[in-house]
């Protein structure tokens, strides 16, 4: 009876830790520096499970190394990362492999195993994590590929795809063992309007379809507007606006304006810090020297 | 005057970052080693990635191996048979062309090509597979790249050497014999009984595996470590690729320099 008691008692601990804590990625205070110089400074971010989150700014403010913190690929300086409850960079090895076991990534190019076909590509993390036998790793593998849309390219090597397909590709093999997070890198980069709506599409279907949670690092406004539940914009390294896609349309933040609107000048310069202008072309305010 | 002071402040300094550097390197490299070395159990229990890279690196050289034994064979048939003609002791041409290929030539000269051959294509394909950040995703889906990736090219490496050195050294007495015997008339018997009479087994034989061993760790460490260590750009992994045969050969030769001494010191 006490032994039932107890059973029953941590069933409902495990119960209440799974519904309070509903976000699956928290991040406190985070401070990351890179050789000596500050990349983020002070980010603050609660997703829930569930959502479709985009991270935006432009190139080189540090949203590529959130991505990169989340996933335990670096370590912060300051401050915490959580993902399903664990703090990312307190994990050994093994444990951070335990973790990384739920999550899925999709980089900026698709980084394809090159030696290997589309169907192993896929298979690669079921063939690594599992001891499934082949005739259902067969299935699962085109389970996955017929939601990307490309069972009938299994057999193609990464080489003969185009860039739209190699991102299906490669997110049917970031969704082979079902995640509870996928971290997008850049998935809209380099890509026709066409292959561009696919991968949006997509993003969204199969977060929804598994029940997962997806981080979206990416510049393209407007496609993300379209499919994504919540944006945070990152500039010079700290969070500068946040909101669902209607509250940032509506947002009248200086940033987010020249962001949205892709205005050249705004808050962020139009020039990098240059010294003054006449000096560098060695002109004198002196008018008597034009003159 | 302290114009020349600060150039020579400024070398010194240099000097200095330069050999720092190269201690770190060595450091990082050694490191790397022993994590290969450790992570190794995986791709051990998993034979068919060793084979895969046997194949790679091993079977895939050896034409070049066969070829390359047969003429530096065919060159030692003439030349000593050049030279000991001189002395009137053709008959010790068998002897000859054996002993240099078994101690010296076939371990150096099948790891020179191997490290030209096999050893620049395995820091290639790991250096553009770190360009490309196929190790960062193998990483991020919780497969350890060195257990994955460096540990089966390292084996594949280090099981194929001792053959092809082995395999170098008997085309290499197949080319003495065929210019020796077949070609300048030295007698069949003499040629193969004085070899077999001078040739020791464990003293001759097995030292030149030993080192052929010894030279396939040093060649594929140095080469999956510049792969993996390189630049992730076209120039970085370019100038990994020439570090790897540039090392190696280096590598070889001293290490070669080292195990002789050892091996065949005080020996008549």
């Amino acid at each position: 009876m006490q032994a039932y008691r107890l059973l029953l008692l941590s069933g409902l601990h495990q119960l209440r830790k799974f519904t309070v804590d509903d976000h699956l990625v928290s991040i406190e205070n985070l401070c990351f520096d890179y050789g000596g110089k500050p990349v983020l400074r002070g980010i603050d971010m609660h997703i829930p499970k569930g959502r479709v989150v985009a991270i935006m700014g432009g190139s080189g403010c540090g949203k590529t190394t959130l991505l990169r913190l989340i996933g335990g690929q670096l370590r912060p300086t300051s401050g915490q990362v959580k993902v399903a409850g664990e703090e990312v960079s307190a994990l050994g090895l093994a444990e951070l492999y335990a973790l990384r076991r739920r999550m899925g990534m999709l980089f900026q190019f698709g980084a394809l195993f090159t030696d290997l076909s589309v169907f192993d590509n896929v298979a690669f993390p079921l063939r690594e994590h599992t001891d499934l036998p082949e005739s259902m790793i067969r299935d699962l593998v085109l389970m996955k590929l017929q939601a990307v849309g490309l069972r009938g390219a299994r057999d193609l090597m990464p080489s003969a795809l185009s860039g739209g397909m190699a991102r299906r590709v490669a997110l049917a093999r970031a969704v082979a063992l079902d995640p509870a997070l996928i971290l997008y890198d850049e998935p809209f980069t380099g890509l026709d309007p066409i292959s561009l709506g696919v991968i949006g599409h997509l993003i969204r279907r199969l977060n929804d379809a598994l029940g997962a949670t997806s981080i979206m690092v990416t510049h393209d406004v407007h496609e993300s507007m379209q499919m994504v539940d919540y944006i945070y914009f990152i500039s010079a390294g700290t969070i500068v606006a946040e909101g669902t896609p209607d509250e940032i349309r509506a947002s009248r933040d200086p940033f987010v304006d020249q962001f949205v609107q892709a205005k050249a000048d705004g808050p962020v310069p139009y020039h990098f810090p240059a010294p003054n202008i006449a000096a560098d072309f060695g002109l004198t305010m002196d008018t008597g020297a034009l003159a | 005057m302290t114009r020349f002071l600060h150039s020579f402040m400024d070398f010194l300094r240099l000097l200095g970052h330069e050999t720092v550097n190269r201690v770190w390197r060595l450091g990082y490299g050694s490191r790397f080693f022993f994590a290969v070395l450790f992570r190794s159990g995986a791709s051990l229990t998993r034979g068919r990635l060793i084979l895969r890279e046997i194949w790679f690196s091993g079977v895939l050289s050896l034409i070049i191996i066969l070829i390359s034994g047969l003429f530096v064979g065919l060159v030692l048939g003439l030349q000593g048979y050049e030279i000991l003609q001189r002395f009137g002791s053709a008959g010790a041409l068998g002897t000859m062309v054996a002993l240099s290929l078994l101690r010296e030539l076939g371990p150096v000269v099948a790891a020179l090509l191997f490290a030209s051959r096999a050893g620049s294509a395995i820091t290639a394909e790991i250096g553009l597979m770190k360009a490309t950040e196929q190790l960062k995703a193998m990483d991020m889906m919780a497969v350890d790249p060195v257990a994955r990736v460096v540990a089966p090219r390292f084996w594949g490496g280090v099981i194929s050497m001792p053959f092809l050195a082995a395999l170098f050294s008997t085309m290499g007495i197949f080319g003495g014999w065929l210019i020796g015997v077949v070609f300048i008339g030295v007698d069949d018997g003499i040629f193969w009984s004085s070899m077999q009479a001078s040739v020791d087994f464990r003293h001759d034989v097995w030292n030149g595996i030993l080192k052929s061993f010894v030279f396939g760790v040093a060649v594929s460490q140095i080469a999956v470590f510049e792969g993996f260590d390189s630049e992730p750009t076209a120039e970085g992994v370019s100038r990994a690729i020439t570090r790897t045969v540039v090392t190696s050969a280096l590598a070889i030769l001293a290490l070669d320099f080292v195990l002789t001494s050892f091996m065949f010191r005080g020996i008549s």
